[in-house]
């Protein structure tokens, strides 16, 4: 056939017009990207009855009150509550992320109990009464052979009822060793026990504060309650109240206060002591609650007749402006300034424990901190430090001990608190690496609930050889975390919305605050409450253990311990305590600003990070970021997908350094180098800050977790395998802010 | 809509953000994604590819150590006005996917009518579209967890901040059920709003003279993201930081910042 030019025409414009009419290219485009669209793998989530259920937030030790919200059975969202005394409707992503939690694919489904080699990661899943059985089997074996104190025992907690009946299955069973990792909360009570005489902890009456000077606390980084704290931090700023915050790092914190004094790392109580200095030199200190409460102020003669130098004289002689200024690094008038204007504040409050909270720091800090409260007359007034002495809400009847128990109970604490070395101490949890290679006797069985020590404690690398040696290992973690992939035995808890448990007070609040952990949901696997868990070993083992635990369960336990509270907790969720009327216990009745009994005093005790400078030139310090869960919880799929990329890249954590020392060192922004310390060695990638100080090399805790699953594991660094513990001389506890480092490229 | 059947005139919800307050925690960006159903990845730290509706953006003042400041700025969808409600995305967009609604104030977005050409992504001088390269895919269980009120979005289709819309009509159900015509301010929040534990966020009727909206918008502190665009959006953010404030657009060096100084003024 000829195709002319005629034809050519018609066939092109009658086949335009042709296509253009025919609507099949059309709803051919439509339905294939409807149907593209429809692909049976994206979920359709069912409709259901929607409610709503109060409870408490575990996650971390903030308890905020969470109102869940159901649709049908499932949970769908966690809520704050509003009007709750902790968080007022507010909630933080820790808590947002309850949801993937409870579902999340690193929940422990069953009992398991390791096959393969250690930390292999192979199982076989068991039954409970297996379980149980062989736990109870282990610790009788032990118990025959006289050997009941080699049975640790590790938690986050020490009040509550599930952390006592883990004491007392200890206690009638014969081991001192029960542990739980120290933190700020630690230093805390020690310096109110040694300035007031109180057993207890201190509450912050932060909504009467009208200038809140901060020690390198993270007030917006997790410090104390952290949505407390937000919410606080808010309040401040809507009354035109000032906010200072101490910190060598341009922390969060740092930035949103009002001025940021960066001092020099671990010199914050110099300048503490700094500012009493000028507050007593230019008496701008509050005469009357000095003369009416303290003792210590002035020179006084103790009981064997020895002259002994006051605090007055303590901070006259040493910390001078000059003095000060040369330590920390800040100007002398500046520090003068900040002195006036702290001291003539009408409810100035001062904290401090840096970061997080989780290192305790130095005794002598937390004191220096306390009598700069006192000097200006903000100890047990609103707007300051209030003293709330522990509360013993639980009422357990007193177990009997037997022979064994008698005598396993005498024999030395593995970590040496409350020896002779560290008297104060309650517990030396840091040092739990060396204490297992070089302590006393060796540990064969250690029980670990709702603690993760292989990613959580400083040193986890040497902890990690030291934990692997110990012939049983059980952990009772809801998820396969770090030390229950390490574990002989799992026995996973409930996770908190599927649980019954009291929740003790939260530290920092001005009041006293019991609370209700109800659960929210029905147990979502074949996992078993910790608490109903210790009551059947207890039975497993029979006898005088037996004997000490006849509850047939945990929640008629509960019911007992926690008398009457326990209808009104079931009700309202919790309970509010009241304010104690100010008073002090210590010899003296007063306030001491040098304890006269222990002659613990304000001090500026210089924490010298390991290592060689001439080996590693820079200083690694750690630090904390709401957006990752530095504790024994893990992050979140959000969390990790909130993080900034200039904090995580990839599989690769960020370290920030300062552009002037990376310029000495010859890197540039994203450069892979090898962070190496004393403790350990990693490869990081560098994020050039001018947030961090030439000579510091600053990095985020909370990544580097090498269990859980792709989502949260298998990204950056664990800021533990890279730090040391460094000891206070006077408490014993973890005082490390930092530890030497070198970067080199690679 | 007959007129006797209206609500008192139109609504113009919008936000106010203080940057003084906000604390860069997060908290906005995981309620977000709790409660919109938001997908994640084994890796998300591409943020290019990383499907959230807000994001927070870290600013910093450039100045060395100790000078240096930062302050963090969470950024929702402008739900921008624009003149008469051309805001930029809505006048691109081929499929009329995304529309703005003159009674609320929002920009909405329609998943099943988007078919992914990506022009409103490009037009928006915010970021604050993002684009879904895969299906969403959970660990098995874990879509449990999932809100019926909105729709999982699949491959293929741009998303954005909706201002948690389904609540809105939610609320105007539960009125509507007690016999009111009206919401109140409380009734409908967004997710972020809710959860901000700093009270950072404060949501309502920028219309409304009794919302806490307002008057907040009319602070001295007050300023928004690249105004002289004329995007005429309606998040606001407050800080009491000239650098902050600076931050939010182009200034001349000489030029003063903060409310009122510039064009876009509200037409109630």
């Amino acid at each position: 056939m000829k195709v002319g030019r005629r034809r050519f025409l018609a066939f092109g414009i009658g086949g335009a017009v042709g296509t253009a009419l025919t609507p099949l290219p059309w709803k051919l485009m439509d339905d294939i990207s409807i149907w593209t669209q429809n692909w049976p793998w994206t979920p359709v989530p069912p409709k259901g009855v929607v409610s709503h259920v109060n409870s408490v937030c575990t996650l971390c030790p903030g308890r905020c009150g969470i109102t869940v919200r159901k649709v049908g059975d499932r949970v769908v969202k966690i809520e704050g509550t509003k009007g709750h005394p902790v968080n007022d409707g507010g909630i933080c992503l820790l808590g947002l992320s309850g949801p993937q939690f409870l579902y999340g694919p690193s929940r422990v489904r069953s009992p398991l109990k390791r096959v393969g080699k250690r930390g292999e990661g192979r199982w076989e899943a068991i039954s409970w009464e297996q379980a149980v059985s062989e736990v109870a089997k282990r610790m009788g074996e032990l118990r025959a052979k006289a050997e009941p104190h080699t049975v640790g025992c590790l938690l986050p907690e020490d009040r509550g009822s599930v952390a006592q009946l883990f004491a007392r299955l200890l206690t009638v069973y014969g081991s001192p060793n029960v542990m739980r990792r120290p933190s700020i909360e630690d230093t805390y009570e020690m310096a109110l026990y040694q300035t007031h005489g109180i057993i207890g902890r201190p509450g912050f009456d932060l909504q009467k504060t009208t200038f809140l000077l901060s020690f390198g606390s993270g007030y917006l980084q997790g410090w104390g309650s952290p949505v407390h704290m937000f919410r606080a931090h808010s309040h401040l700023l809507s009354n035109s109240c000032r906010v200072v915050q101490v910190e060598p790092r341009l922390s969060i914190s740092a930035a949103k206060a009002d001025r940021w004094m960066a001092v020099k790392p671990g010199t914050e109580a110099a300048l503490a002591l700094g500012l009493c200095h000028v507050i007593v030199k230019e008496s701008l200190y509050d005469k009357a609650f000095v003369d009416k409460h303290c003792q210590g102020f002035d020179a006084w003669t103790d009981e064997q007749g020895q002259k002994q130098p006051g605090f007055k004289e303590l901070v006259l002689g040493n910390f001078t402006p000059a003095t000060t200024a040369e330590i920390t690094g800040l100007k002398q008038a500046d520090i003068i300034e900040l002195a006036r204007n702290f001291a003539k504040a009408s409810r100035p409050l001062a904290i401090c424990g840096r970061g997080n909270g989780s290192v305790p720091g130095t005794l002598g800090e937390f004191m220096a901190v306390y009598a700069l409260n006192a000097l200006v007359g903000s100890v047990g007034r609103s707007g300051g430090v209030l003293a709330l002495p522990e509360a013993e809400y639980l009422q357990w009847p007193a177990p009997e001990m037997d022979e064994v128990a008698a005598k396993g109970m005498q024999q030395q604490r593995l970590d040496g608190a409350g020896g002779d070395k560290y008297p104060l101490a309650r517990y030396r949890t840091s040092y739990l690496a060396a204490l297992l290679k070089g302590g006393g006797y060796p540990l064969k069985m250690l029980l670990v609930a709702g603690e993760n020590p292989v990613y959580d404690l400083p040193g986890s690398t040497e902890l990690k050889k030291a934990l692997a040696d110990i012939p049983f290992l059980v952990s009772f973690s809801s998820f396969m975390d770090e030390t229950a992939a390490m574990a002989d035995l799992v026995l996973p808890n409930h996770i908190y919305l599927e649980r019954l448990e009291d929740v003790p007070p939260v530290f920092g609040l001005p009041k006293p605050l019991l609370q209700l952990c109800r659960p929210v949901t029905a147990p979502q696997f074949d996992t078993r409450h910790t608490g109903d868990v210790i009551i059947q070993i207890a039975r497993a083992l029979g006898g005088g253990v037996a004997a000490a635990f006849p509850w047939p369960d945990y929640e008629s336990c509960l019911k007992q311990v926690l008398g009457g509270h326990f209808a009104r907790l079931h009700k309202d969720g919790y309970l509010e305590g009241r304010v104690p009327e100010l008073r002090f216990e210590t010899a003296s009745g007063r306030f001491e600003f040098i304890n006269t009994e222990y002659k613990a005093k304000p001090a500026y005790t210089p924490v010298i990070p390991q290592g060689d400078k001439g080996v590693f030139p820079l200083v690694l310090t750690g630090y904390d970021s709401m957006r990752l869960a530095g504790g024994a919880v893990a992050d979140s799929p959000f969390m990790v997908k909130s993080v900034d990329d200039t904090v995580l890249k990839k599989g690769d954590v960020l370290v920030e350094v300062n552009p002037h020392t990376a310029g000495q060192q010859g890197l540039a922004e994203g450069d892979a180098v090898v962070l190496a310390t004393p403790a350990g060695r990693a490869r990081v990638r560098v994020h050039l800050s001018h947030r961090v100080p030439p000579g510091m090399v600053a990095m985020p805790r909370g990544l580097g977790h090498t269990a859980y699953d792709p989502f949260i594991g298998g990204k950056g660094v664990n800021f533990n395998e890279l730090i040391a513990p460094v000891p206070d001389p006077v408490s014993g506890l973890d005082a490390a802010w930092g530890i030497r480092a070198s970067l080199t490229k690679v | 809509m007959k007129e006797e059947h209206r609500q008192d005139g139109p609504k113009k919800y919008g936000m106010v953000i203080d940057l003084d307050k906000c604390t860069g925690c997060g908290s906005c960006m995981v309620a977000c994604m709790s409660e919109n159903n938001a997908p994640f990845r084994e890796d998300e730290s591409d943020k290019l590819l990383s499907v959230a509706w807000l994001r927070l953006y870290k600013l910093t003042n450039g100045k060395p150590y100790p000078d240096t400041d930062v302050c963090y700025l969470p950024r929702p969808c402008m739900h921008c006005e624009g003149h008469n409600g051309h805001s930029p995305c809505v006048s691109v967009c081929p499929a009329t996917a995304t529309d703005y609604d003159s009674a609320t104030g929002i920009v909405s977005q329609i998943y099943t009518r988007c078919f992914g050409c990506r022009y409103c992504m490009a037009a928006c001088p915010y970021h604050a579209r993002v684009f879904n390269w895969w299906d969403p895919v959970w660990p098995d269980g874990m879509e449990k967890y999932l809100n019926p009120d909105v729709s999982v979005r699949m491959r293929g289709i741009v998303e954005k901040c909706s201002f948690c819309y389904h609540r809105l009509q939610r609320a105007k159900d539960k009125a509507y059920a007690e016999g009111r015509r009206e919401i109140r301010e409380d009734e409908y929040q967004t997710a972020c709003t809710q959860a901000c534990p700093a009270g950072a966020i404060t949501f309502g009727d920028l219309n409304n003279p009794k919302h806490a909206v307002y008057k907040l918008r009319k602070s001295p502190r007050a300023f928004r993201l690249l105004e002289r665009l004329g995007t005429n959006p309606k998040v606001y953010y407050l800080s009491s930081r000239e650098w902050v404030r600076r931050a939010g657009d182009n200034y001349l060096a000489d030029e003063a910042t903060g409310a009122g100084k510039h064009m876009a003024e509200h037409k109630g």
